[in-house]
């Protein structure tokens, strides 16, 4: 196991490497580049831009420019925001507790919603109960993201005014005070309540499908035929094995943890990672947008070992000795 | 009939399934008798019934359209068919337990052969965990498995398919039942471990005193095994007697068509003897007549119009066939 695990890291350094060429080529593609922002903007002398050019390497060879660029970062220096004026490790440090605080949240509501509703569905297939629970799905699978967001706000925020519409914390609040947390847990509530309920269907489907199908199996019918209880068939032969294919979404989850919603963070203007790499690019913040690229890349491949590793201890078969 | 108590008998009973709006029988109308610490051979071709019948007794059936319509299963005296789940639940595994056909299929491979041993105790008994697991280990040595301290801890996939089923019958006899139904446990099986499988269940019934209801094609099997024989076609019992009359004297076309299909050492053949054609689909069974009438080489023509009956030609010795005056609807007698 341990040995895998050491292999599997191994076999990741030369994907992030050619990850790491892929995403600082895009970002070059990207029109325009950071000069503007780290010049003198009053003066726009075509000798001294052709000299700050000169002097900040811009005018070097592709490949020299990533190698500086590379030894920055195994250096954990991803370079300055010229939007932000500060580093971007800063930055990112900056949004990523409040993108982890709203994803962890999501899925909480995701993993429980699914697991209620798709072992309700699972067990009584082709009932009102599974139906309704399949149109609810259905539904939350339909409709856009930000229409959902935005109905959230208009909803619980204004009409009730059970939520904050908008940000991660509230005004006034001193930071690291009690009051401080309560307030940027009741700020991620809303966005995390429409995010994990979006996404819960393919969740439920999954496990619903999955329970079915194990429902006829073979060694159920043992079960059974041992004298053993239908919840128990339920709660330990079937749902043991119905969530294996969970496991392939959970690798996902684990790069979204880090990632962010894009769009939930956009529409609650929730200073958040997804927020930052959006109007990174709108602002041709390029050292922020490829820092924030490489580090999804990396999370969503440290994901899926983690995911493979979890596939080993839900399914002895695939152990790996 | 000896006058000795029936453990399991069941009285004209028919077991259908729902296809499509209609009902259609699967057994139709089967009756016979096990006693204790018999061995009850049930034999016929695939599709004739066997496996829904003993799914029947479990009360097994598919929930979703399998049902038992009519009849009775009486064991030790009690009906079965009205039982609920939780009823039921206290019987299986208890007092009949059952032994499948397919060992790859029918362990979970998710969990360990120490927890599903210790299933059937926990559900039947009070005993503490470790007392469990040690009556666990000890049953795993009783069917053969020397390594079953290690055992507990594996899974399924880590055991050869004799060894799988070797599990499966130290499980169906954790709580000592009174009938064991196995339904063709060596079908899937080595021709080597087939025997081992044979001698293990026959060393456990007389260890354990029980009455075993094998389900199988294989007539060498049942020559081996059986105190008396049932054979089923179309989802009726055709005939049934003691196990040297059904290979010495034969009555119904069908059992004789299945002994002449075995192949013999001393006969030189080029072609095996077969049964032609199938057994008729439950959408295609006749409504009227014998079920055998299409491959039957002695069928006549009031085979089609006229249900044999399944009657005694002579004491422990039934037959469904109308070359056979006690099949005949008109001696009404000596129907069962």
């Amino acid at each position: 196991m341990l040995l895998y695990t050491l292999r599997r890291i191994l076999i990741m350094i030369p994907i992030m490497v050619m990850i790491s060429v892929v995403v600082f080529a895009l970002a070059l593609a990207m029109p325009g580049d950071a000069l503007s922002g780290q010049i003198d903007p009053a003066n726009s002398d075509p000798e001294y831009i052709e000299e700050m050019r000169e002097r900040l390497g811009l005018n070097d060879p592709v490949h020299v420019q990533y190698g500086r660029w590379m030894a920055g970062v195994v250096q954990w220096d991803f370079g300055r925001s010229f939007v932000h004026r500060m580093d971007v490790t800063e930055v990112i440090g900056q949004r990523l507790p409040n993108t982890i605080l709203l994803s962890v949240l999501s899925l909480i509501i995701t993993y429980i919603l699914a697991f209620t509703m798709g072992r309700y569905a699972g067990r009584h297939p082709y009932t009102p109960g599974d139906y309704g629970i399949q149109g609810i799905n259905y539904l939350m699978l339909a409709i856009p993201s930000f229409v959902a967001a935005i109905f959230a706000i208009f909803f619980f925020s204004f009409q009730l005014g059970w939520f904050p519409a908008t940000g991660s914390v509230g005004s006034g609040v001193t930071a690291g005070t009690f009051e401080y947390y309560l307030s940027r847990l009741h700020h991620a509530a809303l966005p995390a309540l429409v995010l994990g309920g979006l996404t819960t269907a393919s969740y439920t489907q999954f496990l619903r499908n999955d329970i079915i199908e194990s429902s006829q199996k073979d060694y159920v019918r043992t079960a059974r035929a041992k004298g053993t209880t239908e919840n128990n068939i339920y709660n330990k032969h079937i749902l043991r094995n119905s969530i294996i294919p969970i496991v392939t979404l959970f690798g996902f989850d684990i790069a979204s943890i880090i990632g962010g919603a894009v769009i939930i963070e956009t529409v609650f203007a929730y200073r958040g990672i997804g927020e930052l790499l959006i109007s990174s690019i709108d602002r041709r913040d390029s050292s922020v947008v490829v820092a924030v690229t490489l580090m999804l890349s990396v999370a969503t491949l440290v994901g899926n070992l983690i995911a493979d590793l979890v596939y080993g201890v839900v399914d002895p078969r695939i152990r790996v000795e | 009939m000896s006058n000795q108590e029936a453990l399991l008998e069941i009285k004209n009973l028919h077991t259908g399934f729902d296809i499509g709006g209609e009902t259609h029988h699967a057994v139709k109308d089967v009756s016979f008798s096990v006693k204790p610490r018999e061995v009850v051979c049930v034999v016929g071709e695939s599709g004739c019934g066997k496996s829904v019948m003993s799914l029947s007794i479990m009360k097994l059936l598919p929930k979703h359209n399998g049902k038992i319509d009519k009849g009775e299963i009486l064991f030790k005296g009690k009906d079965l068919v009205p039982l609920n789940d939780k009823e039921m639940n206290q019987i299986r595994g208890k007092d009949i337990s059952m032994i499948f056909q397919e060992p790859m299929t029918a362990l979970n491979p998710v969990l360990t052969i120490g927890f599903q041993m210790d299933e059937v105790l926990i559900n039947h008994t009070n005993a503490k965990k470790e007392e469990i697991r040690q009556k666990s280990i000890s049953l795993l040595k009783q069917v053969g498995i020397s390594r079953a301290e290690q055992i507990v801890h594996e899974y399924p996939h880590q055991l050869s398919g004799g060894m799988r089923q070797r599990v499966m019958i130290a499980m169906a006899i954790a709580c000592q039942p009174q009938l064991l139904i196995a339904d063709e446990p060596t079908t899937a099986l080595d021709v080597t471990v087939q025997a081992q499988i044979l001698e293990l269940i026959t060393k456990i019934q007389d260890e354990v005193g029980m009455a075993v209801m094998l389900i199988t094609h294989d007539l060498g099997v049942v020559a081996e095994m059986a105190d008396r024989v049932v054979v089923m076609y179309a989802g009726q019992v055709v005939e049934e007697s003691d196990v040297d009359r059904i290979f010495y004297d034969p009555k119904h076309p069908y059992t004789r068509a299945l002994l002449s299909s075995i192949p013999r050492m001393e006969e030189e053949k080029e072609v095996l003897n077969t049964i032609k054609g199938i057994v008729p689909s439950l959408k295609n069974m006749p409504e009227v007549g014998c079920r055998f009438v299409d491959r039957c080489p002695e069928a006549m023509p009031e085979c089609r119009k006229i249900d044999p009956l399944l009657g005694e030609t002579e004491k422990g010795h039934s037959v469904r066939c109308l070359l056979y005056d006690a099949s005949k609807p008109e001696k009404k007698s000596e129907v069962r």
